[in-house]
């Protein structure tokens, strides 16, 4: 019967991401036609060209057609992986942006990876120690490491690894010590986050009855931690996690600029001050809808962790 | 009035021969956190000054002083000068004014739609509580920093377009939130009570469940100001929002970054303002929610 109800479950997520993401290319669609002032084919063709040029690219672009026309025309090619070409770079959106992608992944990946562990181990340690110095000392760096904006914390990095050390390269992507300071700086705020959620939620699971009953069989208390309290407590663990790397896939944009690394938010950026209309839609699309995908996985993994949201 | 005092009597069981409403026990158990009133004292300094920025400083944070450029932190220049010689203090005082606004103008106006939005969807359910939570959904598809640069980018770089794109992505999570605490309010007994007594639904709305939403509310916003300044600055960092050479503190760490080799300054110190400002907001915001959380000891 669980997988029955399992399955019920996954596919009505399913379903719901579908429609989520048509709504979201629906919604850039006519964010980009209709609200944008000014018109698309002369802002592309820039201030020098003819009347005639902004007219081709006008047609290339199918700007001549009716409104409704071009959104099925878009909703068509979108379903067949065409997102058109980048203006700037002369060759297909889909093309530009999986080149981008893996350097994005990258630091994603590791930085999550490295601050969530950093954010767990420290989040258990404040929890167990409650109202010790453990604890105290635990709260003052989370909230600090919390409060640091991600700007000032790569710029800082850069002042004194780069500038003052001289042990890092400052920008660029072509060897493994490149990805040091990126992903300590997204790491940072990511352990923060991490740990004070553990920690929370570790104090809430402490003092439930089943913990207590383990506590008084005369269970170790490594045991009662590792076997009974840790799995509730990452529950809303996976959630976050889940965020993070949901909204760094598309939106390190701040860490990506300061460390000139080629990734999906460099990209987003620069098509937007490029006015790279097509591009700037592949971005924001391709964005939302591997944010709304990485949160069908949570909501999925979610349902194995914790069988009460099966029933929900 | 009454049901407030009720709830704080049982909040603080044993406390019921003395009944204190639970605000009061509230500001009472605030009051006791030194780290946090140490922080309040220090956030409205830092407002006075960024408000009399003027009276502070004698420098302006516009006008050019090329014979005091690139200097480094100093008795007269305490935070140093840049490139054309203005005072970075100065500059970081007046720039306070736009961050500071942005901050909480845009998480004020978050409240303001998303405490109604919120309120209708979790207390009417059916068809308009679809409706809003489908809409809040979509934008919660689109990642913060990314749908506020493009919102921006598309209306147009000046402050008030910031303050609406942060308001914007921010305003989902805050109608989610009131609308959960509503939908669970709506059925308790007190709430059943005043309406078989015959008061109408905006009686309930604003009397009985409104009361209940803010507590959470109010720590939600402290921290949502925290994050709104970053937003901003992020997006001013950027090359969006507010232009030079207005000062604004994500514009001048932006600025800063060209000259980290010979005037760390300039980029050090609106980061460290940022910085401090976020800081003592989150400190807060967690005092608040100790304070309104019934299980953390005083």
């Amino acid at each position: 019967m669980v997988g029955g109800f399992m399955s019920k479950y996954i596919l009505r997520r399913i379903l719901i991401a579908f429609p989520l993401i048509l709504a979201v290319t629906t919604v850039v669609f006519v964010m980009l036609r209709v609200a944008l002032p000014g018109d698309p084919a002369k802002l592309m063709a820039g201030d020098r060209a003819s009347p005639e040029q902004v007219e081709i690219i006008r047609r290339k672009l199918g700007l001549d057609r009716p409104v409704i026309e071009q959104y099925f025309i878009f909703l068509r090619n979108f379903a067949q992986g065409d997102l058109g070409r980048s203006v700037k770079f002369r060759e297909p959106v889909l093309g530009v942006i999986a080149k981008a992608f893996p350097f994005t992944a990258k630091i994603t990946l590791l930085s999550v990876t490295v601050g969530t562990t950093i954010g767990l181990l420290i989040g258990i340690m404040t929890a167990v120690y409650q109202r010790t110095w453990i604890d105290n000392v635990g709260i003052v760096v989370t909230v600090f490491f919390f409060s640091i904006p991600t700007f000032w914390l790569g710029l800082m990095l850069i002042l004194i690894f780069a500038v003052g050390l001289r042990v890092l390269p400052v920008q660029g992507a072509s060897s493994w010590r490149h990805f040091i300071m990126p992903v300590a700086t997204l790491a940072v705020g990511q352990s923060a986050l991490i740990a004070r959620l553990t920690r929370s939620s570790m104090i809430e699971v402490l003092s439930t009855d089943y913990v207590r009953t383990a506590r008084s069989k005369g269970l170790a208390p490594r045991r009662v931690l590792a076997s009974h309290a840790l799995q509730n407590t990452l529950i809303p663990v996976i959630t976050v996690v889940g965020l993070s790397v949901g909204g760094l896939l598309g939106g390190a944009v701040i860490t990506e600029s300061i460390f000139g690394l080629p990734g999906v938010g460099r990209l987003a950026i620069d098509a937007i001050s490029n006015r790279d209309y097509p591009m700037i839609q592949g971005t924001v699309i391709l964005v939302a809808a591997s944010f709304v995908f990485v949160n069908l996985l949570v909501d999925i993994i979610y349902a194995f962790v914790d069988p009460r949201i099966r029933y929900e | 009035m009454s049901e407030r005092a009720v709830a704080g009597s049982v909040d603080a069981a044993g406390l019921r021969e003395r009944p204190t409403g639970l605000y009061t026990l509230v500001v009472m158990k605030f009051a006791r956190n030194r780290v946090a009133l140490f922080g309040l004292a220090c956030l409205l300094l830092i407002l006075l000054a960024v408000v009399f920025a003027p009276r502070v400083t004698p420098y302006d944070p516009i006008q050019k002083d090329t014979p005091a450029r690139n200097q480094a932190p100093s008795l007269l220049h305490p935070f140093g000068t840049d490139k054309l010689g203005r005072d970075i203090l100065s500059r970081v005082l007046y720039g306070g004014r736009v961050s500071l606004q942005v901050g909480f103008l845009s998480i004020g106006l978050a409240v303001v739609v998303s405490v109604p939005l919120g309120l209708l969807a979790g207390f009417f359910g059916g068809l308009l509580d679809n409706a809003v939570m489908r809409v809040m959904d979509l934008i919660l598809a689109f990642p913060g920093l990314i749908l506020a640069i493009w919102l921006v980018s598309l209306l147009g770089s000046n402050m008030v377009n910031v303050v609406i794109a942060i308001a914007f992505f921010t305003l989902p999570t805050y109608a989610r939130l009131i609308r959960g605490i509503t939908l669970s309010i709506r059925e308790m007994e007190y709430v059943v009570a005043a309406r078989s007594m015959g008061a109408s639904s905006p009686r309930i709305m604003f009397y009985h469940i409104l009361p209940g939403v803010l507590g959470p509310m109010i720590v939600v916003t402290t921290l949502g100001v925290s994050g709104a300044i970053v937003a901003g600055a992020s997006l001013s960092f950027l090359g969006l929002g507010v232009r030079p050479p207005t000062p604004e503190w994500g514009a001048m760490l932006a600025d800063g970054r060209n000259y980290l080799r010979t005037q760390w300054w300039i980029a050090v110190f609106p980061g460290m303002t940022i910085t401090l400002v976020v800081l003592i907001l989150n400190i807060i915001g967690d005092a608040l929610r100790d304070a309104l959380d019934p299980n953390v000891r005083a």
